[in-house]
């Protein structure tokens, strides 16, 4: 990308940019982001019409036209009295041992039961070491939830995906994967990669542990409606840029507060051309934009991967529900309250430099100089970001050398994940300064590495096969860094410590992470041979 | 829930923007299971050198900020994740009110949660703030909840505040309680949507009960 580098970390919107085009649209004003300066051609350009004429599919005329979201938020209103918030129902609440425990001690400090145990799930991933599942939690501390959890599922009638359980995993993993998440639904969690489950079309937000508490006993939350954000990713992604990417770009260019407020729909040719797996990347970093939650529309790809899903409807009772999903689908023409569009198709692999998700540059680029942003405040975060990540400015990403590499986390520990990583690494072998740890999502997806041999693969070249959970991720179990280590992560935070520590962390894609293991710095996984 | 009314109290002002929940609290202390007890471990990475010993750096080690009630911060505080151990380590050091141009959503809303006041002030007023709570350590300000201001020496500034969040904190009202005042709308929605919603067919298509 030809823009200085001043402009590519602090991303304004690049107006006209020659490979990227950023069209933000003030208020009412969406014509300017639906037309913008490539003439449109077919689908597109009857979309255009129908909304410029007013009209819906059918040619009809629209008067009440809705998002997504308003469509899910409308299904969902208990009651809405004047000057308060609305009360929404919860279809799902997940659960997992961290956020729960004063919830459910909070209910039985005030006798009140779980109102519908059976729209309740449970699992622990979080504290969970990812050794040997024969091998006892050390930390007793991190036992103590776990038997908590367990104690809880069992006194309020919960199902509990337990250590022994085959369906475990990380919550945002297991639900897509048992068919728990469903197009339309509302779904909660007292975790704030909740977003995930928007990839389904469903309205899926994280929350705090009172509003775990909350829903345990009522099966609803008081809830403010958000704006209707909308991001278009125009597009094909090119060949070894991933879905990871473009949500990375999205973060880098409207900020890590840019979507505070607001419910992102993302939509374009990119989305519609990603797999689930890839739509789970991107609406699980939603919140890291700021935002309350990010949706896709459901569609076929949503449809074929819900089909034989162990909860999810079968035969007569999917097809009606299927008819029902295709009508969630925002309506042609509906107004966003903002709208952002990125064209993908000469984006680079990304790669964050700083503590922050937006903090993130090409691959091709260099670590930016604090002096290259506009604003005090920022410049501030930049120079401590450096301070603690021990770079200097002007260094090529392409020079830093890594001590770590984690695969794995709720943004890319999917089989998808692991097939591309193990693409790059088969045949390889892991640098002998690093390493490299793979963390499945879930034991279901363990499973299935291990029957494709993947497993094979990693251990071959070098890498450490784990059991699954959440892992370095956050490091709340045995798996974190050393101060001072630095790492490639293809989870979704870079915070200081987030990773253990003093550690340092570098958010990729799951492609470049492998790349990075293996050389021993970061490459540009588009060159490598 | 502790009501919330009027608080007067002097300043810490930590001076970052996008201050995340991973450092007001971070993970090695989520693991308790009691909703208590979370103060001493307040932004321990920046508190605690590696070696247990107070940093003589972080401001809320300074002796002139010890006892400051009133967190002053710069956009996006709280961003990251959900861990509503962030208002409950921030109350349980001695907090009440927080004053940001921004807060993130998750955070924002648990604060309310705990009997923690966000007030949000543009980012003038904020600088405004900074710079007399940086030259004056005693400065006292006074965040008055029913007024929505924000008063220091010659300093006003007024702050929105939704009148329901306003109401719940200035009487301590249990939102549990309020909620199940509405429990003939929640069985009129289950019975209204009983054979459409998923959660049935969920059920049904697993083939338990």
């Amino acid at each position: 990308m030809e823009i200085s580098q001043g402009q590519a970390h602090s991303a304004p919107p690049l107006v006209g940019g020659r490979f990227l085009q950023i069209l933000e649209c003030p208020e009412g004003a969406q014509e300017a982001g639906r037309s913008g300066p490539v003439p449109l051609q077919g689908a597109q350009a009857d979309e255009a019409f129908r909304f410029s004429a007013n009209l819906d599919r059918r040619g009809k005329l629209n008067t009440v036209m809705n998002t997504l979201y308003d469509k899910i938020w409308e299904k969902h209103l208990v009651c809405q009295e004047p000057g308060k918030p609305a009360l929404l129902y919860i279809d799902l609440h997940l659960v997992h041992e961290v956020t729960s425990p004063q919830a459910f001690e909070g209910l039985r400090l005030s006798g009140r039961r779980a109102r519908r145990p059976d729209l309740t799930f449970a699992t622990m991933d979080h504290n969970v070491p990812t050794w040997s599942r024969s091998r006892p939690i050390e930390d007793p501390v991190s036992a103590q939830q776990i038997r908590t959890l367990s104690d809880n599922c069992r006194q309020f009638g919960v199902q509990l995906f337990d250590l022994a359980s085959p369906h475990q995993g990380i919550v945002h993993v297991i639900g897509p994967e048992l068919g728990l998440t469903l197009p339309g639904l509302t779904i909660v969690c007292g975790d704030s990669h909740t977003s995930t489950h928007g990839a389904f079309g469903a309205l899926a937000f994280g929350i705090g542990t009172s509003e775990v508490e909350h829903v345990l006993a009522t099966q609803c939350l008081q809830q403010n409606k958000a704006k209707n954000f909308r991001v278009l990713f125009q597009g094909r992604l090119p060949d070894h840029v991933s879905a990871k990417d473009a949500i990375l770009y999205l973060i880098r260019t409207i900020g890590t507060d840019g979507a505070t407020g607001c419910v992102i729909e993302y939509a374009g040719a990119m989305i519609e051309a990603l797999t689930m797996e890839e739509r789970m990347t991107v609406c699980n970093m939603s919140i890291e934009a700021g935002a309350r939650a990010g949706m896709i529309a459901p569609d076929d790809t949503t449809f074929y991967y819900l089909e034989g899903r162990p909860y999810a409807p079968a035969g007569s009772q999917l097809k009606d529900a299927v008819e029902q999903w295709r009508a969630l689908a925002s309506d042609p023409g509906v107004r966003f309250d903002r709208e952002v569009s990125i064209d993908v198709s000469r984006l680079q692999p990304q790669v964050s430099w700083g503590t922050s998700p937006g903090m993130v540059v090409d691959v091709s680029g260099v670590v930016p100089s604090p002096d290259s942003f506009a604003d005090p405040n920022q410049r501030k975060a930049a120079e401590q970001a450096l301070r603690y990540m021990a770079l200097q400015p002007g260094t090529p990403i392409v020079d830093l050398k890594l001590d770590r590499v984690f695969i794995g986390s709720c943004t890319n520990s999917r089989i998808e994940d692991l097939r591309a990583a193990a693409e790059v690494a088969r045949g390889r072998k892991v640098a002998a300064s690093v390493h490299a740890m793979v963390v499945p999502g879930s034991q279901a997806i363990r499973n299935q590495a291990i029957r494709e041999g993947l497993d094979r693969i990693f251990q071959e070249a070098g890498f450490d096969w784990r059991e699954s959970g959440c892992s370095m991720c956050l490091g709340m179990n045995p798996d974190f860094l050393q101060p001072g280590e630095r790492c490639a992560s293809t989870s979704n935070r870079n915070f200081e410590g987030r990773q253990g520590r003093g550690g340092r962390t570098h958010l990729v894609s799951p492609q470049m992470a492998a790349a990075a293991a293996i050389a021993g710095h970061f490459v540009d996984v588009r060159k490598w041979e | 829930m502790t009501p919330f009314q009027t608080h007067t109290g002097r300043v810490a002002p930590i001076d970052a923007v996008n201050v995340d929940t991973d450092q007001i609290i971070p993970k090695q202390f989520l693991k308790k299971i009691e909703r208590t007890g979370f103060g001493e471990f307040l932004f321990f990475d920046w508190r605690y050198l590696p070696d247990g010993a107070e940093n003589p750096d972080f401001i809320l080690n300074k002796p002139d900020r010890r006892g400051a009630t009133i967190l002053l911060a710069r956009k996006n505080f709280g961003c990251g994740s959900s861990r509503e151990h962030a208002p409950w380590a921030l109350e349980n050091y001695g907090f009440r009110a927080l004053i940001a141009p921004s807060f993130a959503d998750i955070f924002f809303n648990n604060c309310f949660k705990n009997g923690l006041l966000p007030a949000v002030l543009t980012e003038n007023e904020v600088d405004a703030l900074f710079q007399m709570a940086g030259a004056d350590p005693g400065l006292e300000v006074t965040v008055d909840l029913p007024a929505q201001t924000v008063t220091a020496g010659g300093f006003r500034a007024n702050f929105q505040i939704e009148p329901f969040r306003k109401d719940c904190l200035l009487r301590g009202l249990d939102d549990i309680g309020l909620t199940l005042q509405h429990e003939e709308a929640i069985a009129a929605y289950e019975a209204r949507t009983r054979n459409i919603r998923s959660g049935k067919l969920i059920r049904d298509s697993a083939g338990q009960g």
